[in-house]
């Protein structure tokens, strides 16, 4: 029986890949190491600013450890979604950490470098013909949508890593691409079936999350055969269960039974797994279907920039008024601003997120006989500068450390944590884009380039 | 008590892509999870409202093999943007835990 065995050594690159780990798997002989580097789920910061969460330390701390394995068994390893975003700019500083790191190690290798990020003008095109269509909860897409977005990305699908390796490399790196299709590709070029593969690499993304006792994404193997998957856990002492990896298909997934890819669906609703050994869970009974072939975009754009200061209260006349001394603050900067410095709602937005208060439940008001012992009080000012944010909270910052409690009253001083008290954190960026775009050809929108190293 | 944080044996959510939310509740037996199942079917309105969105889109999921039920639903401010508050929604399952099963 044909078979395909596919190392995943971490949730994501820069995780820390572990050594022990890494012998026990070059012990098994996977065909392939496939992981990836990135995805949405940190925020829009990353893919509008167009740069990576994981430090390039960590992630070529990692690297040298799988072109090690790469190069004792002589098979590809595959990154996806490089430097968190996917972006071409986040592929080249990838590939340029490769480079880095290859060289050090001494090893002579092919790199292909997919790029997936897309240009607005061509995309415009796209939309105007009707070829890119909303995904739930969003609307039609629009120029101006498309005109918000600092970067765009499409989730590529496994068909360019498949070309990649056809054409001889030895590592590919590549822009954003769909967790499961870095990882189901090598599977799917040697022509397993398309159910179990996928299932496969759905269950293996974050790595070991999908056991039933880890404590981190450390590394799992994934065996497809003609008949269904194996996933095994490399670290001493984990394991999976039937329930842990039927369970990990609602992990970050809005539908549980079904996963849409490029051009097929993934279909569990039949799936039955079962323990094949201690650690070890089969899995039979999950098929595909094919559909029109779309990419998902991804697109993040830059809203304002932000300025925040952090106070702490804990004097019991305020909190026992808190409520009232918050929208008496509120209403006295938000005139304030204007007749100082000039700022109406338009140049602007004050949110306070009161810690210990409602913070994360604003609509939901503590009940009359709730007095905490302390509240956060974070006060932070959105403004279509960082300079108008940063004037607009240093007006704010002597107001949020003495307002009273009552006009005329003696003036309080609250806790402020750090000096200066006032921070900038910087642009604030939004996702943008929540469609597909129907392509004719999985490379359509998609590039491959070369590095001999 | 019979509030749903009594009943079920975890509870937990996380964003499910930009734009949405899902909730996870694992149930101890097929007899609590159908209490459940009702109870949100029942609540599907007010869960809407708690979250600030249409009853229609809030879509409830039954895995009676490994007794779990889960909610999903889009979410009112999209991750991460300058008005989130929660950008993971880790503790967007919070004001579900005090559903009333008798209510």
């Amino acid at each position: 029986m044909r078979t395909c065995k596919v190392l995943v050594p971490a949730g994501v690159l820069g995780a820390g890949v572990d050594d022990l780990e890494m012998d026990y798997a070059l012990w098994l002989r996977p065909d392939a190491i496939g992981i990836d580097g990135g995805s949405t789920d940190s925020g829009p910061y990353y893919l509008g600013e167009g740069v990576s969460k994981m430090t390039e330390k960590a992630i070529a701390s990692d690297l040298k450890k799988l072109l090690r394995l790469r190069q004792a068994l002589n098979i590809p390893l595959l990154i996806g979604s490089s430097g968190t975003c996917g972006t071409d700019g986040m592929v080249d500083w990838m590939a340029a950490i490769c480079q880095r790191v290859a060289k050090e190690e001494n090893s002579k290798i092919r790199v292909a470098l997919i790029y997936s990020e897309q240009d607005r003008d061509v995309l415009k095109c796209y939309a105007s013909n009707g070829r890119i269509t909303p995904l739930a909860p969003a609307g039609a897409i629009d120029a101006a949508t498309l005109d918000r977005c600092d970067h765009i990305v499409a989730l590529a699908g496994y068909e360019p890593y498949a070309e990649a390796l056809r054409q001889g490399a030895d590592v590919v790196i590549g822009g954003r691409t769909t967790d499961t299709a870095v990882l189901a590709a090598v599977p799917l070029m040697r022509g397993l079936p398309a159910g179990p593969s996928w299932h496969a690499a759905k269950s293996s993304e974050c790595g070991s999350l999908v056991a039933a006792n880890t404590s981190r994404s450390s590394a799992v193997m994934m065996l497809i055969d003609e008949k269904g998957f194996e996933i095994q856990p490399m670290e001493k002492g984990v394991y999976c269960t039937p329930q842990s990896v039927a369970a990990h298909l609602l992990y970050e997934n809005s539908n549980p039974y079904e996963l849409t890819e490029p051009g097929t669906i993934l279909d569990t609703r039949a799936a039955h797994y079962h323990q094949v050994s201690e650690t070890t869970v089969r899995v039979e009974g999950s098929v595909c279907r094919e559909i029109p072939y779309t990419l998902k975009l991804e697109g993040s754009g830059k809203v304002g920039y932000r300025t925040m200061v952090f106070s702490g209260i804990s004097q019991p006349d305020v909190l026992m008024n808190f409520d009232t001394w918050l929208n008496n603050l509120s209403e006295f900067l938000t005139n304030g601003i204007e007749k100082v410095l000039g700022y109406t709602e338009d140049d602007y937005s004050i949110d306070f997120r009161p810690y210990g208060w409602n913070a994360l439940d604003p609509h939901n008001k503590p009940t009359s006989d709730y007095q905490p012992r302390e509240v956060g009080l974070m006060t932070l000012v959105t403004a279509t500068s960082q300079a108008i944010a940063t004037e607009i909270i240093k007006y704010c910052n002597p107001y949020i450390l003495h307002f009273p409690l009552k006009k005329g009253g003696s003036l309080p001083s609250f806790a402020f944590p750090y000096s200066p008290a006032d921070v900038e954190l910087g642009p604030v960026y939004e996702f943008q884009l929540q469609h597909v775009v129907h392509v004719n050809d999985p490379m359509e929108l998609i590039r491959i380039d070369w590095m001999e190293i | 008590m019979a509030n749903l944080v009594n009943i079920a044996k975890n509870i937990r959510s996380k964003n499910a892509g930009p734009f949405w939310i899902t909730v996870d509740i694992f149930c101890d037996d097929k007899i609590s999870m159908q209490k459940i199942v009702q109870l949100l079917h029942r609540k599907q309105k007010t869960i809407a409202e708690i979250y600030n969105v249409d009853p229609k889109t809030v879509v409830i999921f039954e895995l009676a093999d490994i007794l779990a039920v889960k909610v999903s639903f889009p979410r009112k401010i999209p991750q991460g943007g300058a008005l989130d508050r929660d950008s993971h929604a880790g503790q967007a399952f919070v004001p579900l835990l005090i559903l009333d099963l008798e209510d």
